[in-house]
């Protein structure tokens, strides 16, 4: 067992219990950035050739999530001008529970899946199973839109970690294609919740359900 | 089996010191000379000497509270291992024992605190048990994790084994168990996070308010059972760090104590670098413990 690659694995995974138990999303932030750069890194800790295709998705990832992305939601944080998340449904010692069985879902579905080729570390695909449904539960419980924006690059942290562990290796061009959607999207994320922070002075996705067309009072006699 | 008796006498007589080394080490950080390394000992020696004041509305499960809970602490630290050598209580499913002996001491301080009849000793039971609540299972847990891992179930025999030294291949798992241990350690000894073993603030008090009508001997015993369960709590965590090397008993012993003193010392420096957490935040600290547990037994498991 490689025990580099384990502690690798086990501080991705407390990297999702902290995330979802902090309501600092300064905090989440700088995590969501560590997690990705770990996360681009475990190519390189399997103990297999690296080839070139590996190392420039990695250097990317690493450019984008661990450089461009937390830039990007710092300087929304700072327009929108908030620190705190609001209250999650449940709170944050069961958003942290949660994420505690999470694991122990993930480690019983991964009992059930046959791989065709061996995983380097047993703890891997349960982490990743993890992680995907942390940015799930992230997404579904937070009220911030920019939170949201965080869970769902921790879900493509899980995603990216699942394919590096057990493809080895993968198509530069899928990898990049992902990696051009992600960037876009948070680009635009970022750029909406700065419009409707200005708009409206909050950005609650909850009270964002309730926008509907503009209706003049004095048409509607 | 004079080793053990030995190494019984040692515990008795070391575990006082360790709360000077942490007075210390804060008074260090904030620039005082501090209280002399011995305090405890003069300040248990002086109460001794005291006789007790016990008030009219108390009842025998007031005078009762400080002698079983030092008895039950002591009992404890008789199933501890101590330098990778055997205890001298140990028995296959010894640790379900050890816990129960410190809850039954909580108890006992819990009730004798209640027996008072006064609210404010009540507030600081109902607080100390509300963390018990979810300190324990972050222990228990935690144990567990190491008893499944290792296949056994006697303390002596979880920390003589070969897996719960062996950190090449089992790191992850001893990392999470030592950090979950060290933080369910300083709550379960009032100290810095959870509780201010100095403050004397009403509003704010844990463990210190509900000792406050103990007085002479009864406070000198109190004093002495939260020493010796520093200590106890403190060698399972030294217990994972430390196996015993081969240069014989003696040298163990020594190493093993100085483990103690550097424990102490880190502890004081978590006491002098953190802020104590708002009340209401203690069970969530709590539950990281108690998570962190959970993962190592369900990595154990593997």
């Amino acid at each position: 067992m490689n025990i580099y690659a384990d502690f690798l694995i086990i501080f991705i995974l407390l990297i999702n219990l902290i995330i979802l138990s902090s309501s600092r999303i300064r905090v989440c932030i700088k995590l969501m950035a560590v997690q990705g750069v770990l996360v681009a890194l475990t190519p390189f800790i399997i103990p297999h050739s690296v080839a070139t295709e590996v190392v420039i998705a990695s250097v990317l990832n690493i450019i984008l999530k661990g450089m461009v992305f937390p830039w990007l939601l710092f300087r929304v944080l700072q327009d929108v001008n908030i620190r705190r998340e609001v209250e999650p449904v449940g709170g944050y010692p069961f958003s942290l529970l949660l994420g505690v069985a999470f694991f122990v879902m993930s480690f019983w579905l991964d009992s059930y899946l046959v791989y065709s080729r061996s995983v380097f570390s047993n703890l891997a695909v349960p982490v990743a199973f993890s992680t995907f449904l942390t940015g799930v539960f992230i997404i579904v419980s937070r009220m911030k839109a920019l939170t949201q924006i965080i869970g769902y690059l921790i879900l493509e942290n899980g995603i990216y970690f699942f394919g590096s562990i057990l493809l080895g290796e993968q198509s530069l061009l899928v990898e990049l294609a992902i990696l051009l959607d992600v960037f876009v999207a948070v680009f635009v994320m970022g750029i909406a919740i700065f419009h409707i922070n200005r708009e409206f002075d909050h950005i609650d996705t909850h009270k964002l359900s309730e926008l509907k067309d503009y209706v003049n009072p004095q048409e509607d006699v | 089996m004079i080793m053990k008796i030995a190494q019984f006498i040692l515990i008795l007589m070391v575990s006082p010191f360790l709360f000077g080394v942490i007075n210390r080490t804060k008074a260090f950080f904030a620039g005082r000379k501090g209280a002399p390394l011995f305090q405890l000992y003069y300040d248990i020696a002086k109460l001794l000497r005291k006789s007790a004041v016990y008030s009219a509305s108390t009842t025998w499960v007031f005078i009762a509270g400080p002698i079983v809970s030092l008895s039950a602490i002591i009992v404890a630290s008789l199933i501890i291992p101590f330098a990778g050598c055997s205890s001298i209580i140990s028995f296959e499913g010894d640790l379900v024992l050890f816990f129960y002996l410190l809850g039954l001491a909580r108890f006992f301080t819990c009730l004798a605190a209640l027996d008072t009849g006064s609210s404010f000793e009540g507030m600081g039971a109902s607080r100390e048990v509300q963390f018990a609540v979810f300190a324990e299972p972050a222990l228990f847990m935690n144990l567990a994790a190491l008893a499944q891992l290792t296949g056994k179930s006697s303390l002596t025999e979880i920390f003589s084994s070969s897996q719960i030294h062996y950190w090449a291949s089992y790191g992850p798992l001893l990392f999470l168990a030592l950090f979950a241990l060290f933080i369910v350690f300083l709550a379960e000894n009032s100290r810095i996070p959870v509780d201010d073993p100095n403050t004397h603030l009403e509003l704010t008090m844990v463990h210190e308010v509900m000792v406050l009508d103990h007085g002479g001997v009864d406070f000198a015993y109190i004093l002495y059972g939260a020493a010796i369960k520093f200590w106890i709590l403190g060698s399972l965590l030294t217990g994972i760090i430390f196996k015993g090397s081969s240069y014989g008993w003696g040298v163990d012993t020594i190493i093993f104590i100085l483990l103690m003193v550097l424990l102490a010392v880190v502890v004081g420096v978590v006491e002098s670098t953190m802020s104590r957490l708002r009340l209401l935040k203690v069970p969530h600290y709590l539950l990281v413990a108690l998570s962190l547990s959970l993962i190592a037994f369900i990595i154990s498991l593997r």
